[in-house]
């Protein structure tokens, strides 16, 4: 495959891996958080960690869009769900995150619910269009990458006054809940960030520039192939070795300083900022997520149908929030591939392959020989 | 007197409806000039409720399998096909020749009785490739909303020689894994019609009768521990299988695993893994070390086998872990699927 192979030469990857063992420095510690659930994956997927030498710790970060759904917009989202005239639209991942009582939309649709996986907006707007008398409802989750799907669906919507199509309105945004997880009291030490790949090609390099200087930390934006992961480390250990904290561009491919304007102007346009949006694993998060625009409230389907929110805690056992916020790893959970596995996930990091746990437990558990 | 006239089925734009199931004239009409014209064998034409086959001389295999594919044509079969192919190749993987079938139909009312014809002749024509008849069947017909077009659930019998002992629990350490051909091309076949996403290469199914391939195989490895085909869940899955009889682990070659770039561009595309994806047409065999090489030739001999390949071996392993060597020198855990293939959001 063009421009995929290339990024996954084994032998490339062990002369990279060689460089970067000649640039980290003895007896100093290179703690790394990749931010987004895709290099998660990749990580885990290609075992980049057994690469590295010990002194370069990847710490995962919250950038799993299923795992950070709280589980009070899980349970909303299955309300709606169940609704008789209400045929409800989402991703592939969200269909199996655990929500209260045992549900998840799984779950709801053997009880009758119509939920559809859909691969993009446009197949909820065909679905809108071919069931003229029922309401389809998009739920909308994911960071900045899966926010402007959704804003083009709107546009549409309303230009082809499809009375029947409305958002749930989940989106994310990423520089918030950095700073958020680099301000927190408690928060897990860092030495930089391996910074989102899909993200910053709509939002552009530039946000981050806050993070970089406020908080003295290193971002590196990286693809999400197993080279530019590696790149972005090396470009890390570089910026940690010379005390520098830039915000660096390894994915030059496809990101640039500004973005994507035309993505960028249509969110502006259909959404706008909430006050503060609840966060699985780090709680409220001022100023993280996005509302339909009130231009667009007709489209919005917490008001078309009445959705009281609900913050509903974590399972007692379940370390999804210390994991999501890097502060533990996934076998330091004790309900950890035993009463949690991804046959049935306890919390929601053990939900998508992007997710610490799940990505841990199908990639790596033989590592530490957990359990069978 | 002569006989009164009965109009032919409308093959053409008639339409399934309950009377074709509910044991009268018009399930009788449909039998005779669709199901028994097109599988005709001696067995089937006793017209009885039951096929009294000749007596087998040897051991007897018997598998069912249920199909329920949706849609029910795409690229490379149908169906029909599959439902042979399906329960010929279960019949195969135990080193059995596959002899009789029966078939069981639960149509959906409203099908299209073209569809239907279109679909049972490429049953009668899968079978009469394969060399089984069709020797007893069923049909039902439930209303429209409770089915999904067509539901076909075959049965097959067949005889497996003296000597021949495979088994999930036979996997040794030491032993060499092969697999017959490339992965995923059924599952991204179907998926390709089932999402309409229209790829521009169009994807082909394996769908194919494995027991002369199984048969070849057998022949030039005597002593072949097990033969499983990879459908559902795929390669993954059917190791975990067979790793988990046996009380071993695997360890893979990723880069020896043959996929079609095709293929491999597809679930790329679609965030899947063409190690979890279902095949129709492809065998895993298990063998002792020193019989690889000929394993591996009689694989490639035919057809079916051209692009077999050594994939792993089997080792001790108290975890049951099957492995995957990467082309970056690490190694990552290949583990069962859990619940349903679902693509990933970023």
């Amino acid at each position: 495959m063009k421009y995929v192979d290339e990024f996954r030469r084994g032998d490339i990857a062990r002369g990279m891996a060689a460089h970067i063992r000649t640039l980290v420095q003895p007896g100093r510690q290179y703690r790394l958080m990749e931010f987004c659930g895709g290099h998660t994956h990749a990580i885990a997927r290609y075992g980049l960690t057994g690469l590295l030498p010990e002194n370069i710790r990847l710490i995962h970060g919250p950038g799993c869009p299923v795992c950070v759904l709280p589980i009070g917009r899980v349970d909303s989202a299955i309300e709606l769900a169940l609704r008789p005239d209400v045929i409800l639209c989402s991703y592939g991942d969200t269909l199996r995150v655990p929500a209260s009582n045992k549900m998840s939309l799984y779950q709801a649709r053997a009880k009758g619910a119509d939920v559809r996986m859909v691969y993009s907006t446009k197949d909820a707007l065909q679905i809108a269009r071919d069931n003229p008398h029922k309401q389809v409802v998009f739920f909308a989750i994911g960071f900045e990458t899966t926010t402007p799907p959704t804003a083009l669906a709107l546009l549409q919507a309303r230009q082809e006054k499809l009375a029947n199509f409305s958002v749930f309105c989940n989106h994310v945004l990423t520089p918030p809940a950095m700073r958020h997880l680099l301000a927190a009291g408690d928060a897990v030490e860092l030495d930089g960030f391996i910074g989102p790949s899909h993200v910053s090609t709509v939002i552009g390099s530039a946000p981050y520039a806050a993070v970089a200087t406020e908080f003295a930390k290193p971002v590196v934006i990286a693809g999400f192939e197993p080279l530019d992961v590696l790149q972005a480390v090396a470009m890390l250990v570089e910026q940690i070795n010379a005390g520098r904290t830039e915000v660096e561009t390894q994915f030059s491919r496809a990101v640039t300083l500004q973005g994507n304007d035309k993505a960028r102007e249509r969110v502006a346009q259909t959404m706008t900022l909430r006050d503060s949006f609840e966060w699985r694993g780090l709680g409220q998060v001022p100023h993280s997520a996005l509302a339909i625009h009130p231009d667009f409230a007709e489209f919005d389907a917490e008001l078309r149908f009445t959705l009281p929110y609900r913050h509903v805690a974590d399972h007692k056992a379940c370390e999804c929030a210390a994991i999501l916020r890097g502060q533990k790893q996934p076998q330091d959970c004790k309900v950890f591939g035993i009463v949690c596995t991804p046959d049935n996930p306890l919390g929601s990091c053990m939900v998508s392959s992007e997710g610490a746990c799940a990505a841990h437990y199908h990639y790596g558990r033989f590592v530490q020989g957990a359990t069978a | 007197m002569s006989k009164s006239y009965t109009r032919p089925l409308d093959l053409k734009h008639g339409l399934v409806n309950l009377t074709h199931g509910s044991g009268g004239r018009a399930m009788a009409q449909l039998v005779s000039e669709l199901f028994a014209a097109e599988f005709a064998n001696d067995w089937l034409a006793q017209g009885n409720d039951q096929a009294i086959l000749p007596p087998p001389g040897a051991r007897i295999a018997i598998a069912t399998d249920s199909h329920v594919i949706s849609p029910l044509f795409f690229p490379g079969g149908d169906i029909g096909s599959l439902a042979v192919h399906g329960t010929v190749n279960d019949l195969a993987m135990g080193g059995a020749t596959p002899l009789y079938l029966s078939a069981g139909f639960i149509l959906e009312e409203g099908l299209p009785l073209a569809d239907l014809a279109r679909i049972v002749r490429s049953m009668a024509a899968a079978a009469r490739d394969a060399g089984v008849a069709i020797v007893t069947g069923d049909t039902k017909v439930v209303e429209r909303g409770k089915g999904d077009g067509v539901f076909i659930s075959t049965t097959g019998v067949g005889v497996v020689a003296d000597g021949v002992n495979l088994s999930g629990d036979q996997a040794r350490p030491g032993d060499v894994i092969l697999l017959s051909g490339t992965l995923g091309d059924h599952g991204m076949a179907v998926m390709s019609q089932r999402e309409s996403l229209g790829f521009a290469s169009p994807i082909l199914s394996d769908s194919a009768a494995l027991h002369t391939l199984a048969a070849e195989l057998l022949a030039a490895c005597p002593g072949l521990r097990l033969m499983r085909d990879p459908t559902r869940g795929g390669l993954a899955t059917t190791l975990n299988e067979i790793a988990q009889q046996s009380g071993v682990g695997m360890r893979l070659q990723e880069n020896a695993i043959p996929v079609q770039a095709s293929v491999r561009a597809a679930c790329e595309f679609l965030g899947l893994d063409p190690l979890y994806i279902a095949n129709e047409g492809k065998l895993i065999a298990i063998c002792p070390a020193e019989q690889a090489a000929a394993a591996l030739a009689a694989l490639q001999a035919h057809p079916l086998g051209q692009q077999a390949a050594i994939i792993g071996e089997v080792v001790a392993d108290a975890h049951q872990f099957v492995r995957v060597a990467t082309d970056f020198g690490g190694e990552r855990l290949l583990d069962w699927l859990s619940g349903e293939m679902l693509p990933r959001i970023c």
